[in-house]
């Protein structure tokens, strides 16, 4: 494989020896981030006990409504939580490394050189001063020490990479003389510029018009193929995650509710509230039932409910929801729901 | 026929045009003005017909040449020490424009420097910058500078540096608010994510996009510096006496004036609004320019 060469410049995966079975990339385990105002009195739990796992090469999807922490997540992940985010408890190790307990400098060598993200609005994320050659090769310079020259010449194959035509023009252009999507693309060819393992999209497609999204999905999919590059890919769109990822996780006021293959998650949800989720959107199939909208208001995340955070709006909710909140419950092959009917399930 | 042949013969009018419509509200004058200061101010020494340091006491007082006693000799008359009015000007240009744009590009690096750590940096820093600024802006700033002045002493680059530290503050407050938007724009978001450091995101991606605001401040900055400058002349602070400025000849002329020696002090007032004006007026068009939110793209 291309590790018995080391030199090569090139841009195919460099594969390293971390059996994908055995250790995951990246494993959070009972994660918490809160918000805490200034006078310490409102403590906003915008994470709360997540744990989830990605392995090399794989694409998770977080889904869940505006506000229920998805995008703090990918922020904890990263580390760069605005002043009043908090880090509470929990671990996150990747390759191996818990990088709640690296500093400051150590992590800035882990951000944009082994995790990347690409950022809710690419349409803003380029320097309107700066050629798009500078742009792209600056993590290269950050990270590696690249002379201007040499990082210019990757800059070429990575803009080359994300499918920009005559790309030898187009470094020396600047962002206002791109569209939009091929600064979204240029924008994803700063992600992987030093062959980061993971990548965290976060909603990168809502600026974006339908054929735009299509074709940037398909790219990253290309992408991460060609880089075995593990993907998180944060939305709000199911259709998005159907299209592109292996594993799931739905998120609800802070919380991960439920966890598996997308497929399965899919074809049989078992926490109510995916239930909802999925029955909200329509489907070419099944015309002839109404879509169901999901009553109510996400809770606020300062005050949650003493059970699940759920049982206000689940209409399957019993007397033990409303008392307690459910633990993750761990079913067959990989799939987990923090809910009382999995256990109920699994005792049955 | 016709038309047709029009139509060739358009294009270059409309190749044309952009330039035009560009600088179509550009303010010449005011440039020209500047410009021939600034030429005066370099050539100074060629051009002026006497040592305006040096006077002969027999021709005190003579009046500019087109009046009776004025001679071709001395074109805008002599001084109460026999110094050619017309040399000490000239010289005098070279005085304000050293003080005027050293002083201005001074405290627009300390402020510009200070706003950007304080508006990127936030918390702490941003506390003790901005107070010290509005402790800054609470001292009236002439007074202030009297008494720099008292303690380091008059000289020309004295005076650059009174005039520095008495005026960055209005950098500060301006790119400190720019910087506070910058800093949520999701490019500078961006550097974060792709690891550059505090000190990388601050010289690479908030300078250059402050440094518009920076240089249009600067130019109306530029009115007030010269303003100030020639007022600590005239109040005896500022560049010492044998030196020609502008505002320390309007102090000396002040007694003539009463028995008409006009042209010692109207002369110097002069030069000071002319120059003062054309750079405000500079100034104020280079702000509608450059300001993103009223230029057309």
């Amino acid at each position: 494989m291309s590790s018995s060469t080391p030199n090569s410049a090139s841009y195919e995966p460099t594969r390293r020896a971390v059996p994908a079975a055995t250790a995951p990339l990246l494993e959070l385990q009972n994660l918490s981030t809160h918000y805490v105002s200034a006078q310490g009195t409102r403590v906003v739990r915008a994470v709360d006990e997540v744990s989830l796992r990605i392995n090399g090469g794989e694409t998770l999807g977080i889904v869940g409504e505006s506000g229920s922490g998805k995008s703090t997540l990918a922020l904890t992940i990263l580390r760069i939580l605005p002043p009043a985010g908090r880090i509470v408890s929990g671990k996150m190790l990747f390759e191996g490394e818990d990088l709640l307990e690296k500093s400051e400098a150590e992590m800035r060598r882990v951000r944009g050189k082994r995790i990347a993200m690409v950022l809710q609005d690419p349409m803003a994320s380029l320097n309107p001063l700066f050629t798009i050659g500078d742009q792209v090769a600056e993590p290269i310079r950050v990270h590696e020490g690249a002379p201007r020259a040499t990082a210019w010449n990757r800059a070429k194959d990575l803009l080359k990479a994300v499918r920009i035509p005559s790309p030898e023009t187009r470094v020396t252009q600047y962002p206002h003389e791109m569209s939009g999507g091929m600064r979204q693309r240029i924008v994803g060819a700063i992600g992987i510029s030093c062959e980061p393992r993971l990548l965290i999209a976060d909603e990168p497609t809502t600026s974006l018009d339908l054929t735009i999204q299509a074709q940037y999905l398909n790219l990253l999919r290309d992408l991460q193929r060609q880089h075995h590059l593990a993907l998180i890919f944060i939305t709000h769109n199911l259709g998005i995650v159907a299209k592109m990822c292996d594993q799931l996780a739905v998120m609800y006021a802070g919380r991960v509710v439920e966890t598996g293959p997308v497929s399965q998650i899919f074809n049989a949800p078992t926490h109510p509230y995916t239930e909802a989720l999925l029955n909200s959107i329509p489907r070419m199939t099944d015309s002839t039932q109404r879509l169901t909208a999901i009553d109510g208001q996400p809770p606020d995340l300062a005050a949650l409910p003493a059970g699940c955070a759920f049982a206000p709006r689940c209409p399957r909710a019993f007397g033990r929801c409303r008392d307690a909140a459910p633990p993750e419950f761990s079913e067959v092959r990989g799939r987990t729901a923090r809910c009382w009917l999995a256990a109920q399930g699994e005792a049955a | 026929m016709s038309t047709q042949a029009e139509l060739i013969v358009a294009p270059p009018s409309f190749r044309r045009r952009p330039v035009f419509s560009w600088l179509g509200d550009f303010p010449l004058i005011p440039t020209l003005i500047l410009v021939v200061i600034g030429l005066v101010a370099i050539f100074a020494n060629v051009l002026a017909p006497h040592n305006p340091e040096v006077g002969s006491l027999v021709a005190r007082f003579k009046p500019p040449f087109w009046q009776t006693g004025g001679s071709t000799k001395y074109l805008l008359g002599t001084d109460q020490l026999g110094r050619d009015v017309l040399s000490r000007l000239i010289f005098g240009a070279r005085v304000s424009v050293v003080v005027g744009f050293t002083a201005v590009i001074f405290a627009g690096v300390i402020g510009t420097g200070l706003g950007i750590l304080s508006g990127y940096l936030g918390g702490w820093v941003d506390q003790v910058v901005m107070r010290l600024t509005d402790t800054w802006l609470a001292l009236p700033a002439l007074t202030f500078a009297i008494f720099l002045a008292a303690i380091v002493g008059p000289s020309m680059w004295n005076i650059v540096l009174i005039l520095g530290i008495t005026y960055w503050t209005r950098y500060a407050r301006v790119i400190r608010g720019e910087v506070l938007s910058l800093k949520e724009r999701e490019f500078v978001r961006l550097a974060v994510v792709a690891g550059c450091s505090k000190r990388t995101i601050m010289v690479r991606h908030i300078l250059p996009n402050v440094i518009n605001t920076a240089i249009v401040l600067g130019t109306l900055m530029l009115g007030v510096v010269i303003i100030a400058e020639a007022s600590l002349s005239f109040l005896g602070v500022g560049v010492p006496p044998p030196q020609p400025a502008w505002g320390l000849m309007l102090s000396d002329g002040k007694q003539g004036l009463m028995v008409g020696y006009w042209w010692l002090t109207v002369f110097p007032g002069c030069c000071i609004m002319l120059m003062v004006l054309s750079a405000n007026l500079l100034g104020d068009w280079l702000r509608v320019k450059l300001d993103p939110q009223l230029r057309q793209l």
